[in-house]
């Protein structure tokens, strides 16, 4: 067990909790686009209320949680492996392509968490009726918090690039 | 016009394209 002793050990469950957290939130997210959204036009009118009540906050809950416990278990590892600042500057000047990628990865991922929990929840908000809004303001909400969870979508790809890339490509070179 | 993210399709394509930039980017930067 000396193991539970060794700081990178620690630095690893840290990188552990990170994933999960991270496959909690893109779970969602890709439920959401893949999944959800499509699917709604089809869905009879009288049954999709149920959606809206009854899997959709649910749904949320865990995808808001998920960046944000994905964030802060993320800035924990990036400092607990000394690169935190050097990821915060994408490595420039620092001649090394790891700080650059899992920098870029990193803000990509943080511009997202913004994006769910200032722009996709307010938003969302309104459309479950947790905020009051009129039948126009509403519309509008739902119009803005699906093209801001698109962005999301869109920002994953390269974003999880940037993550996948660092520790799996640079480590062997 | 339409706006692409309101197809899922061109949603991923435009992942897809960013990635590549990102990708180029990154030995760019790194030096």
């Amino acid at each position: 067990m000396s193991f539970l002793s060794d700081y990178s050990f620690w630095a690893f469950i840290f990188r552990w909790l990170h994933v999960i957290s991270g496959v909690m939130w893109i779970g969602h997210l890709w439920y959401f686009n893949f999944t959800q959204t499509p699917t709604m036009p089809k869905i009879p009118a009288e049954l999709r209320p149920a959606v809206v009540r009854f899997i959709l906050p649910e749904a949320l809950f865990w995808f808001r949680w998920g960046a944000m416990f994905t964030l802060g278990f993320g800035l924990i590892l990036a400092y607990m492996n000394g690169y935190l600042l050097n990821a915060i500057k994408i490595g420039i000047g620092d001649g090394n392509h790891y700080f650059t990628a899992i920098g870029i990865g990193m803000w990509l991922g943080t511009i997202m968490w913004f994006n769910v929990w200032f722009i996709i929840m307010p938003n969302q908000n309104k459309v479950m009726g947790v905020t009051s809004a009129t039948p126009d303001e509403v519309n509008a909400a739902r119009r803005t918090a699906g093209l801001a969870s698109r962005v999301n979508t869109m920002l994953s790809i390269p974003m999880l690039y940037g993550m996948v890339f660092a520790p799996h490509f640079y480590a062997g070179h | 016009m339409n706006n692409p993210l309101d197809s899922l399709g061109q949603t991923v394509i435009l992942g897809v394209v960013l990635t590549v930039i990102v990708a180029v980017l990154i030995p760019v930067i790194g030096g």
